[in-house]
């Protein structure tokens, strides 16, 4: 049984945000979401060989978000995120051999080993922050806001929510304070429907969860998670909104992961949801669906794609090189930054 | 108005010297580390629930939004937890908060953000970014405070790797080490004591600051030391001129800050009189008073002439009712008595009490 049904417009979808946008914009976006994609299917397929020993969660199937986002984002613009960290740590610039480092517990990973997988940073472009306490996240990321609302400072925060994470109370004290100060942040729920294995249905009234944003006193809109251009230019309006002093927006993404919640492949044949319902979504995959809208708006071609293969595979190869030629930590480093100077 | 204000009003400490320099209740102390720390540096604010109204946080916020407007100092939300990380989020972005609690027992409410985020951030970044941030509350005592509004959390924090924990006893260490946390550049709490707030004492006019970390020897002796912070050491000051009448020579050490913990101002006055009573405001059990004594079986075991004692309060939550509290909360009779006992055991083998 499908409980979750795409309800957007598919390849339809990208019409109508598409026009105007210089063609080396929507590229780049495409080319940003295939690199994710093709990063994640390589660190899920060398995951067993335990190299990695790192809890992962993958954005197979959610590559979309992250990147409409981002494209939305000056540098000086700061994310912050969940346990989820690969897309948005991606999408915004972070370094690629820094996080393999990373997940390889390496002494130069982004944390120097000590945050793995769920806590990538890469300050430098903006990824300043994550957490893997559901709703960690959100009052640090109202903070940062806080700090730029106190210091006017032309900045906008986002963060990144699960659903799951609107149920947790502290996203609810976030909500209240950003829309009472009415400071410069985003909040970003991209709704995929399970925690963990747990369903929606079994953890909320049936509600639409940009309805129960918007009665915090914020807009809060609802949009099509697989279309890239509808994630960026949400995030685009609520930016320009929130950098005129106007405030916090919310905005929920219906996405689907095609993926476990943690670790290597789906686990959808346990029974907690239907493999029909990943296939509807596998069908309108973000990669490939905007991929298909680009072939036929002429703007991509066979030829393109397999060289746009080709650079992404050989900068992956390489960067695992990397990771797995890089330093382990030595006991020195644990004792470091316990407390600041 | 706070409710045991009138409790507060009628307890009695000896007036200062004035010879001795200006003298400051410990709630102006407090108000003046906080107009010195907005006035030295615009990234310090000031939150927390009704810290501009008319009871203005005891008094130590009183005219602060007035001097230094409501973008500094504002009151918040019931919303604890997300305080905590707005706090933390702000601090990790150039700013430095000062989040002040009327009680402890509320910040538990935020426990996930003050230890599970503040005082990790740093740590789990490789030190690629700072969190300071000051933790400011008051531990309550006695007129009906009860078990929700009395707890002081100190042990339960004192495990958490990354947090800093001040307990002053003094207004003039209310006031310098107040300004030493928030120039921290770490999660510092405050956790100040409701019966301290009517004590009076030498405070030096503007900016200096107590070092974290660092105790001191309020009071010195041969026989025994008495080890502690906040108002334990009000009480174990008390214990020490009971022990003096006869003839016994307390020494009483100040922590100041219980985490870090100054190991070596112990160790040494241990040293000296080779019986420790450490005192605390809190529980016995897995707190200041545990750790005192572990540090002293672990790093001053020869210096040991009887066992460690501790005088806290017991494996209980505070009651409510007046002759309860009575039983319940130790006083500088039992600190005396307890150190009475460590002096007398080498002719009462059997044990102290
Ligand atoms: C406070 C807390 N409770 C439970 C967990 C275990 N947990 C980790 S991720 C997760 C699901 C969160 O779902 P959601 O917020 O929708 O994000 P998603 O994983 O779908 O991206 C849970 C329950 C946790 N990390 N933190």
């Amino acid at each position: 049984m499908i409980r979750y049904h795409y309800t957007g417009d598919g390849i339809g979808g990208f019409g109508r945000f598409a026009a105007g946008q210089p063609p080396a914009f929507l590229l780049g976006l495409h080319r940003s979401m295939l690199r994710i994609r093709r990063i994640e299917e390589e660190i899920e397929r060398r995951y067993h060989e335990d190299q990695m020993k790192t809890p992962i969660h993958l954005v197979i199937g959610q590559e979309a978000t992250s990147v409409g986002c981002c494209a939305a984002l000056g540098d000086t613009d700061l994310l912050y995120s969940s346990h989820r960290t690969h897309g948005t740590y991606l999408a915004k610039g972070g370094d690629l051999k820094a996080m393999l480092c990373e997940l390889h517990c390496r002494a130069n990973g982004c944390a120097g080993s000590r945050g793995g997988s769920m806590h990538l940073i890469d300050k430098g472009v903006g990824l300043a922050g994550t957490s893997a306490v559901v709703g960690g996240a959100v009052p640090i990321a109202t903070g940062a806001a806080l700090a730029a609302w106190m210091k006017q400072e032309d900045r906008v925060i986002v963060v990144f929510l699960g659903d799951a994470t609107t149920e947790e109370g502290v996203t609810s004290e976030s909500l209240n304070f950003a829309a009472l100060k009415r400071l410069p942040i985003v909040f970003f729920c991209e709704n995929n429907f399970y925690s963990v294995q747990s369903p929606l249905e079994t953890r909320q009234p049936p509600r639409e969860l940009h309805k129960w944003a918007a009665a915090h006193e914020m807009p809060a809109v609802l949009i099509d998670g697989v279309n890239v251009l509808a994630a960026f230019e949400a995030t685009r309006t609520a930016v320009a909104r929130a950098k005129a002093g106007e405030g916090p927006s919310f905005i929920e993404a219906r996405v689907y992961r095609f993926r476990a919640h943690a670790g290597a492949g789906d686990d959808s044949r346990t029974g907690y949801r239907d493999e029909a319902e990943r296939q509807q979504w596998e069908r309108v995959c973000p990669v490939r669906l905007f991929e298909a809208y680009l072939v036929e708006a002429g703007l991509l071609n066979a030829t393109a794609i397999d060289a746009l293969e080709h650079e992404i595979a050989e900068e992956i190869a390489d960067a695992f090189a990397y990771a797995l030629e890089s330093p382990n930590p030595t006991e020195a480093d644990l004792y470091r930054h316990v407390y600041a100077e | 108005m706070p409710w045991d204000e009138g409790l507060v009003a009628s307890l009695v400490y000896d007036r200062p010297d004035p010879s001795e320099g200006r003298i400051l209740s410990y709630v102006q102390a407090i108000n003046e580390a906080l107009v010195l720390a907005l006035e030295h540096d615009p990234s310090v604010f000031v939150m927390g629930q009704g810290v501009d109204d008319p009871s203005a946080m005891f008094g130590t916020t009183r005219g602060l939004q007035q001097r230094f407007g409501p973008a500094r100092v504002f009151d918040t939300p019931l919303s604890e937890e997300s305080m905590m990380g707005v706090a933390a989020g702000a601090a990790m972005n150039g700013m430095r908060p000062v989040y002040m609690h009327n009680r402890p027992d509320f910040v538990l409410l935020a426990a996930n953000q003050l230890i599970t985020h503040a005082s990790k951030v740093h740590f789990m970044d490789n030190g690629q970014t700072t969190v300071p941030m000051v933790v400011w509350a008051a531990i309550g005592r006695g007129w009906g405070s009860g078990a929700q509004h009395s707890q002081s959390i100190q042990g339960i924090l004192l495990g958490v790797p990354g947090l800093k924990i001040v307990m002053p006893s003094t207004p003039h260490d209310a006031k310098g080490l107040l300004l030493s946390a928030i120039l921290d550049n770490n999660p510092v709490c405050v956790f100040e004591h409701r019966w301290l707030m009517r004590k009076d004492g030498i405070v030096p006019e503007g900016f200096y600051r107590v070092p974290l970390g660092r105790g001191i020897c309020r009071r010195t002796g041969r026989d025994v030391t008495i080890v502690g912070a906040s108002h334990a050491i009000e009480l174990g000051m008390q214990a020490a001129l009971l022990l003096a009448a006869e003839g016994i020579e307390a020494e009483v050490i100040d922590l100041r800050t219980i985490k870090p913990l100054d190991e070596g101002i112990i160790l040494e006055s241990l040293k000296k009189t080779g019986r420790i009573v450490a005192v605390d405001t809190a529980w016995m059990k897995g707190g200041v008073c545990a750790e005192i004594g572990c540090l002293a079986a672990e790093k001053g075991y020869a210096d040991l002439k009887a066992p460690v004692a501790r005088v806290g309060l017991p494996d209980i939550p505070a009651p409510a009712g007046y002759t309860l509290e009575q039983i319940y909360y130790p006083d500088a009779a039992r600190i005396a008595s307890a150190a009475r006992a460590l002096v007398r055991w080498d002719a009462a083998p059997a044990g102290p009490g």
